[in-house]
């Protein structure tokens, strides 16, 4: 399959195909770090981690209109301000959730995943009244379209560029959330004992629900980031799920540099091989790689060593 | 044998300092689902007073702590902390007013560093920093706040637990078979640690024990569990030890 190219054409291909990997990696990045904190968590598997994408798509949608139509001299700024509403959005209305459905089945997981299912065909269909079946797109300001030549063969696009700082800088700031601050404290021992975190003076239920906003909200933000590479229809979030919880599982839960390790090396077989291969190909041949080493590694790429 | 068993089935009532209990229990009932555990519990701990209660596997006296903390729910009775009653509030709720619990198997997080592990204990406290004294009082731990957790060895990890339960400040101390997994000369020391835990901040302690030798050893009364209900009560100083080793025997 590589016979048709040059050495040449071949790195150029390499580069250009890891760089649009690396704009999917920080979807699935964003999209992932909300999954695996609430799988990590509460155990609760969100089926409907998808549509909270997709809701911070729309958000970001609506914004670009209203800062078209009412502020077009702002409008260069717009995308910072849709970020901010995504995450507020998706993270207000995971709260809800987890309130009014999620907290009622903690003890009962499996039929989490059946309810936010549910949930998920739920705001599918919301949002094809409210906003149409059909795909919309997001017009993005001047400053972030066109590219960058790097050399005569490969350029990079400045919202990919964009794309990946917002992830690098969300993620930097949900390490430090975590793993530095007295909040991700209390999330990390509720996720190893959740009784015993009570035990000790933890108020397990607002950690939930804090945590499941927080969650939401950065898959918001993952939805605003997705304007970018795609575009917005009721159904987009379901695409993603699905290698979204690949990511999680292979990455090994509870570890946010197992779940970074996965989404990286999945999305860049992936968008390496597409360019080769068809897309369904490309896909088959992943998923393949996934379970051979999930078989010998069935605890995920990464895990800490601890005596129980 | 007769003067035993009718000696054995009266109960003494609490010694009380003239003070009111830091903990009073009184008609405590639990259970798991629909078989009750817990049959009417009446316990009173004075201020600054360590009690233990024994008991063979079984017999209740880890469903009583839990109880107590909140982890298994109350069916009905109540439990007072310093006069505030704590029956239908949630475990970390319970710990703001005063509850501490070391629980069987130190639970303590594995992943997480020994400071991060104390920490979490300062939650309702709302304090950031670990006191020193406690490091004071422990001071494996200042040599390992930045292990983790999980990789302590069995006696430091049950000091760790302890050192966590004291950072939120506690009134009445709850350990719950402390001594399992530990070897004979930590046991030791552990009682030791105890009674200046309790000298030097005046808290109440509860200890569930099957060690006779470690509860004559700490606690300033002994009560025995069984099926559910105190069937035992004797101050350390009038303790009858052959009567409640074969309430531990099987």
């Amino acid at each position: 399959m590589f016979g048709d190219y040059s050495l040449a054409d071949l790195s150029s291909i390499f580069v250009m195909q890891g760089f649009a990997g690396l704009i999917l990696f920080s979807v699935y990045v964003l999209m992932a770090l909300g999954l695996a904190i609430i799988f990590g968590q509460m155990g609760v598997i969100n089926m409907a981690h998808g549509e909270f994408m997709i809701l911070g798509a729309y958000v970001t949608y609506l914004c670009s209109t209203f800062f078209q139509t009412y502020l077009p001299s702002l409008f260069g700024g717009y995308f910072f301000v849709a970020m901010a509403l995504a995450f507020l959005a998706s993270g207000a209305m995971g709260m809800l959730v987890e309130w009014a459905l999620i907290r009622h089945l903690y003890k009962r997981p499996l039929d989490t995943l059946l309810a936010t299912w549910g949930l998920s065909l739920i705001l599918q269909q919301a949002y094809r009244t409210i906003f149409g079946p059909r795909e919309v797109g997001v017009e993005l300001p001047s400053w972030m379209m066109g590219s960058i030549p790097v050399t005569d063969s490969i350029e990079v696009q400045i919202n990919g560029l964009f794309v990946i700082a917002v992830t690098t800088v969300i993620t930097l700031g949900v390490a430090v959330l975590i793993y530095r601050s007295r909040f991700g404290a209390q999330i990390r021992a509720v996720m190893s004992n959740r009784s015993m975190a009570g035990a000790v003076g933890i108020d397990t239920e607002k950690v939930d629900r804090t945590t499941f906003g927080l969650g939401c909200g950065i898959a918001g933000i993952a939805g605003s980031a997705f304007t970018m590479i795609g575009s917005t229809g009721p159904t987009s979030g379901q695409l993603y799920i699905v290698d979204t919880f690949l990511i999680v599982v292979f990455g090994g839960a509870a570890s946010l540099l197992g779940t970074i390790a996965s989404a990286f090396s999945i999305s860049q077989t992936q968008s390496t091989l597409e360019f080769f291969l068809s897309g369904s190909m490309a896909k088959v041949l992943t998923l393949l790689a996934v379970v051979a080493i999930l078989m010998l590694r069935p605890q995920g790429l990464f895990t800490l060593k601890v005596r129980r | 044998m007769l003067q035993t068993a009718t000696a054995s089935s009266s109960i003494v009532p609490p010694v009380m300092t003239g003070a009111r209990p830091m903990l009073a229990i009184s008609d405590l009932h639990a259970a798991y689902g629909q078989s009750e555990v817990l049959h009417g519990i009446d316990i009173n701990v004075a201020p600054g007073e360590i009690v233990a209660v024994m008991g063979r596997n079984g017999m209740g006296k880890s469903t009583l702590m839990k109880t107590l903390m909140g982890i298994v729910p109350t069916k009905s009775g109540t439990i007072t902390v310093d006069g505030t009653d704590v029956t239908t509030l949630k475990s970390h709720a319970r710990v703001a007013k005063g509850l501490a619990y070391v629980p069987q198997g130190r639970m303590i997080f594995s992943t997480m560093t020994v400071q991060e592990n104390i920490e979490t204990g300062l939650t309702v406290t709302g304090s950031r920093k670990v006191p020193q004294d406690l490091y004071t009082m422990f001071p494996v731990l200042l040599e390992m706040k930045g292990r983790r957790g999980g990789n302590l060895s069995g006696g430091q990890q049950q000091q760790l637990a302890i050192a966590r339960a004291l950072a939120s400040n506690p009134k009445v101390l709850l350990l719950d078979e402390p001594t399992e997994g530990i070897q004979p000369s930590i046991i030791r020391e552990m009682g030791r640690t105890l009674k200046k835990i309790r000298d030097e901040r005046g808290l109440s302690i509860v200890v569930s024990e099957q060690v006779l030798s470690f509860a004559m050893d700490v606690a300033d009364r002994v009560l025995v569990i069984e099926n559910g209900s105190i069937v035992h009560e004797s101050l350390r100083a009038d303790i009858d030890e052959a009567q409640v080793a074969r309430f531990l025997s099987v």
